[in-house]
C-alpha cells in the first residue's frame, strides 16, 4: 500500500527551513517606532507635535549656543562681533565668573579657600553618601570639616574653630562617660562640658589671636554669589536635621506641653512663606535682642532658614515614626528599654530610613530657597545678577546667558541630589521583592 | 494559705519626680514650661527696651494714614490717598487673584503633563520627563524673573506698532503683547448683560442637576443617558438664546493704541503675567509627579478587572481609575495649592503689589513699622495655610477609606 502512495508524493522536506527574518514592520527600528511613536492616529499626532515642539526649542536654542561670543570686556563689543548675527553673548561668564560665585567683595587672592571647601566639602560627604564604599575613619575627617570650612571661608584665628571643636569633643567624651548611667546625665553633662569650654575659649582666643592672621579674616557680609547658596544650604540642612528630628519626637510625645509647644512651632512655621522669615531676620528680630548686640545678617538669616526647614523636615519625619508599625514600638518597650534607648537603637534608625526621599526632598527644596536671599538684598547668585552685573553698564541687557547660567548651576546640584536619593533609596531596601 | 494584700503605699518623695516615670513627665513639662516663659519673657524685655531706646511704640494706628503711593494693578478703587489699610486689601486680593489663576493653570498643566508622562508614546514621555525635572530642580525665583524678562525686555514696545508697516501686530487685532503688559479685550455691560450673566450661571446649575439625575437614572433603572452633548447644549444654548433675544448686550472694548501707549480694553501687567505662568509651571511640574503617582498606584488589577467586566478604557478610566487615583492625588494636590499661595509672595522681586509688596513692602518702608507689618503679614499667610489645612483635613476625613 505504502508504494502507491509514494508516487502521489513529489517532493518531502528531510530538513527544516531556515528560519525566515520576522517581516520589515515588525522588527528592529521599525517595530520599536511603530510601538512606541505612531502606535495610533492620535499617537502619531502627538510624536509629530512634539518632534515639532523640539526642532523649534533646538532651532532657537542650538545658533544662539554654538555661535555665542565667550571673549569680550563688554556686550557692546560683544554685539559688534557678532554683527547682527544670532548669538549669545557668554563673555559676560569668562569676565564675571569671580562675581558669580564668589560675590564682588570676596579678595580675589583668597579664592582658593572657598574651592578648596567647596572640593574638601565632598571628601567629607562622601564616607557618610556611599558609607559602604570608604573606609571608616574617613569619618573623623567628616567630623573635623565643619570647623575646617569656617576657617578656610571666613578665615581669622584658628583659635576659634579649634575651640568650638574642643567644645564638642569635650561634650562627647563626658557623654561616653555617663550615657551608660543615665540618658539625662550624659545629654546635659554634654552640653555644660562643652558650654564650659566655649566660655574658657572665649576668653583664651583674643589672647592667643596673633595680629597677623594666617589666613585673612573676611567678614559675613562679603559673602556672596553662588557660595553664599552653597553655605546657606549645607550649613541649614545640617543644623535643621537634629532640630527637626527633636520636634517630630516632641510632636509624638504623651505630654501635652511638649507637643503644643512643637505643634504650634512647626504649625506656624509651615504656614507662613520664607519670605515673611526673612523679613523678621532682616527688620524684626534685631528688636527681640538684648540692646547693643550686633548681629551679622547672614547668621540671622541661618537662624530664620534653619527654622524654616527644621518645621519641615520635622513633618517628614513625623511620617516617617507614623510609618512604623506599632510592633516595633512594643518591642522595644518589651525589652526593657527605655525611652531614650528605644529611640536611640529601634526607631529612629528604621524612622529615618523611611524619610530620606522626603528629607532630600526638603533639602533640595531649602537649596532652592536659599535665592529668596536675594530678595532682603543679599547678594546670593540672583541677587549677585540682578544687582551688580545687570546694572552695570558694559552688561546691562545680557538676560539669557546670565539667568541660564543660574538655572544651570541649581539645575546641576538639585538634579544630582535626587538622583543620589533614588540610589539610596533603593539601597536602603532590605524587603524583598 | 497565701493571702494576697496590696503593697504597702509609698509615701510620695522628692526624688520621684526624676526618677519615677509616673511623675517624671510633669517635671520635665514643668521644665519646659518654665524655659518657655523665661524665653518670651527676655525676648520681650528686650523688645520693650529697644523700643524704649529707639522712642517707638507698637501701634496700629499707621493703617488708617494715607498711603502715599500707587498701586498700578488694582482689583478695587485705590488712589495714593487711600489708607495703608487699603493697600493691604488691595494687596491682600491681589494674592487672592494670582494665587487663583496659578493654581487653576498649574492643575490643567499637571493633569496633562503627568497624564502624559504615562502615555505610551516614548518621545512624548521622555519630553515631559525632561519638562519635570527641568522645572523641579531650578528655584521658582529664577524662573519668575525669566518669564518676567521676556514680559519686559522682549515684548515689542507700544510704539512698534505704529506706523503703516510696524514692527508688531496685534493678535486677531484684539490681544496686544506689550512690554507694558498684555492688553485684552474687556467686556462692556450695557442694559439686560446681567440678565444674560444670570441665565449662564443658572444653565451651570442645570448641567449639574442634569447629571445628577442621569447618574441616579442609571443607579436606579439602568437607563444610560448621553452626557456630553446634552450637557454642553445646557450650557450654551439659553445664553445663546437670551443673548440674541436682548439684542447683544455684552459687547467687547477692544485695546486701541492711542498716543504712545494702549487705551481701553483690560491691562494686564507683566508682572502679573510673569508670577502667573512660572508659579504655574512650577508646580505644574510638581502635580504632574503626584499625579503620576496617584494613578500609578492603582493596581492593574483593577484595570484589568474593570476590562473583564466589559467596560470602555474611557469608562474604566472615569469609574475605576480615578476615584481611586484621586484619593492618593488630592492631599498633596491641595498642599500644592497651599505652596502657590506662600510662593506668590516672591511677587516682591518682580513688583506685583501683592500684599507683601504693599504692606510687607512699602507700607513697611515707609512708616518702619516692622513689627507690625510683619506680624500681619505672617498673620494673614497663617490664615489661609490654616483654613486650606482644615479644608483638607475634612476633605480626608470623608473620603477614608470605611473599613468595617
Amino acid at each position: 500500500m505504502s508504494d502507491t502512495h509514494q508516487h502521489s508524493i513529489v517532493f518531502v522536506r528531510e530538513t527544516m527551513l531556515p528560519e525566515q527574518d520576522p517581516p520589515v514592520t515588525e522588527r528592529g527600528i521599525v517595530k520599536w517606532m511603530r510601538q512606541n511613536l505612531f502606535s495610533s492616529i492620535p499617537n502619531g499626532i502627538l510624536t509629530l507635535a512634539a518632534l515639532v515642539a523640539i526642532y523649534v526649542l533646538l532651532a532657537n536654542f542650538l545658533p544662539w549656543f554654538l555661535n555665542g561670543i565667550w571673549d569680550a570686556p563688554s556686550i557692546r563689543a560683544c554685539r559688534e562681533i557678532l554683527d547682527g548675527g544670532v548669538g549669545g553673548c557668554f563673555a559676560v561668564l569668562t569676565e564675571r565668573w569671580n562675581q558669580l560665585l564668589f560675590g564682588f567683595q570676596y579678595p580675589d587672592t583668597e579664592y582658593w579657600r572657598p574651592t578648596l571647601a567647596f572640593v574638601l566639602l565632598f571628601v567629607a560627604i562622601a564616607p557618610v553618601m556611599f558609607y559602604k564604599l570608604f573606609p571608616k575613619p574617613m569619618l573623623f575627617f567628616t567630623g573635623l570639616y565643619p570647623f575646617l570650612a569656617y576657617w578656610l571661608i571666613w578665615g581669622g584665628s584658628i583659635w576659634s574653630p579649634i575651640f568650638a571643636l574642643l567644645g564638642f569633643v569635650a561634650g562627647y567624651v563626658v557623654w561616653t562617660r555617663l550615657v551608660s548611667k543615665s540618658f539625662a546625665a550624659g545629654f546635659f553633662g554634654a552640653i555644660v562640658a562643652a558650654f564650659v569650654v566655649w566660655t574658657v575659649g572665649g576668653y583664651i582666643v583674643p589672647a592667643l589671636t596673633p595680629e597677623e592672621t594666617a589666613l585673612v579674616a573676611v567678614p559675613s557680609r562679603d559673602m556672596g554669589g553662588f557660595m553664599l547658596n552653597m553655605i546657606l544650604g549645607t550649613v541649614c540642612v545640617a543644623l535643621s536635621l537634629p532640630f527637626g528630628i527633636a520636634l517630630a519626637l516632641g510632636r509624638q510625645s504623651d505630654m501635652p506641653i511638649i507637643k503644643w509647644i512643637c505643634v504650634i512651632f512647626i504649625e506656624f512655621i509651615r504656614g507662613v512663606p520664607l519670605i515673611t522669615l526673612l523679613f523678621v531676620a532682616n527688620v524684626v528680630l534685631a528688636y527681640f535682642l538684648p540692646p547693643g548686640t550686633t548681629f551679622d545678617l547672614i547668621l540671622r538669616v541661618i537662624i530664620m532658614i534653619t527654622m524654616f526647614a527644621s518645621a519641615y523636615i520635622a513633618e517628614v519625619i513625623r511620617g516617617g515614626l507614623a510609618a512604623l508599625p506599632r510592633g516595633q514600638y512594643e518591642a522595644a518597650d518589651s525589652l526593657g528599654l527605655d525611652y531614650p534607648q528605644a529611640m536611640r537603637l529601634i526607631i529612629l534608625p528604621q524612622a529615618l530610613k523611611i524619610s530620606i526621599p522626603g528629607i532630600v526632598n526638603v533639602a533640595v527644596g531649602l537649596f532652592k530657597d536659599t535665592t529668596l536671599v536675594s530678595v532682603i538684598s543679599m547678594f546670593d547668585l540672583v541677587g549677585m545678577i540682578r544687582g551688580p552685573i545687570l546694572a552695570s553698564t558694559e552688561w546691562n541687557g545680557v538676560y539669557w546667558e546670565l539667568l541660564g547660567f543660574a538655572a544651570f548651576l541649581f539645575f546641576v546640584v538639585c538634579y544630582g541630589i535626587s538622583q543620589y536619593s533614588q540610589w539610596l533609596e533603593r539601597q536602603l531596601q532590605t524587603d524583598h521583592r | 494559705m497565701t493571702t494576697l494584700s496590696d503593697p504597702p503605699r509609698e509615701s510620695f518623695q522628692l526624688s520621684m519626680l526624676l526618677n519615677d516615670t509616673r511623675y517624671r513627665s510633669y517635671t520635665f513639662q514643668f521644665i519646659a514650661l518654665i524655659a518657655l516663659i523665661a524665653f518670651f519673657g527676655y525676648l520681650g524685655s528686650n523688645l520693650v527696651q529697644n523700643l524704649r531706646d529707639a522712642g517707638l511704640n507698637i501701634s496700629y494706628g499707621f493703617l488708617g494714614e494715607p498711603s502715599n503711593y500707587d498701586i498700578n494693578q488694582t482689583l478695587i478703587e485705590y488712589d495714593s490717598r487711600s489708607s495703608h489699610w487699603r493697600a493691604s486689601v488691595v494687596g491682600v486680593l491681589n494674592t487672592l487673584l494670582v494665587a487663583f489663576l496659578a493654581c487653576v493653570t498649574a492643575t490643567v498643566i499637571g493633569v496633562i503633563a503627568g497624564v502624559l508622562r504615562l502615555s505610551n508614546n516614548w518621545l512624548v514621555r521622555k519630553l515631559m520627563a525632561v519638562y519635570v525635572e527641568a522645572f523641579r530642580n531650578v528655584p521658582v525665583l529664577i524662573w519668575i524673573i525669566i518669564i518676567f524678562t521676556i514680559m519686559t525686555a522682549v515684548l515689542p514696545a507700544p510704539r512698534d506698532f505704529r506706523g503703516d508697516d510696524p514692527a508688531a501686530s496685534m493678535l486677531f487685532d484684539a490681544f496686544a503683547f506689550t512690554n507694558r503688559g498684555v492688553y485684552i479685550p474687556k467686556p462692556v455691560f450695557e442694559t439686560g448683560g446681567v440678565a444674560v450673566v444670570l441665565v449662564f450661571l443658572l444653565s451651570v446649575v442645570g448641567v449639574f442637576y442634569y447629571r445628577r439625575y442621569a447618574t441616579k437614572l442609571l443607579y436606579d433603572t439602568g437607563k444610560l443617558l448621553p452626557m456630553g452633548w446634552p450637557s454642553l447644549a445646557i450650557l450654551i444654548l439659553p445664553s445663546l438664546v437670551f443673548y440674541v433675544l436682548l439684542g447683544r448686550p455684552i459687547g467687547l472694548e477692544y485695546p486701541e493704541l492711542k498716543g504712545f501707549n494702549f487705551g481701553g480694553g483690560i491691562n494686564i501687567r507683566g508682572s502679573l503675567i510673569a508670577l502667573w505662568f512660572a508659579l504655574a509651571i512650577y508646580t505644574g511640574a510638581f502635580i504632574a509627579e503626584n499625579v503620576r503617582a496617584g494613578i500609578q498606584s492603582v493596581s492593574k488589577g483593577q484595570t484589568e478587572a474593570a476590562a473583564s467586566l466589559g467596560l470602555r478604557p474611557g469608562r474604566i478610566m472615569n469609574l475605576v481609575i480615578l476615584p481611586q487615583a484621586l484619593r492618593v492625588i488630592i492631599p498633596p494636590l491641595i498642599s500644592q495649592y497651599l505652596n502657590i499661595t506662600k510662593n506668590s509672595s516672591l511677587a516682591i522681586a518682580v513688583g506685583y503689589m501683592d500684599i507683601t509688596g504693599t504692606l510687607g513692602g512699602i507700607t513697611l518702608n515707609q512708616t518702619g513699622r516692622a513689627i507690625e507689618a510683619v506680624l500681619l503679614l505672617m498673620l494673614f499667610y497663617l490664615v489661609i495655610s490654616l483654613s486650606i489645612s482644615a479644608l483638607m483635613n475634612v476633605y480626608n476625613n470623608a473620603m477614608k477609606l470605611k473599613e468595617r
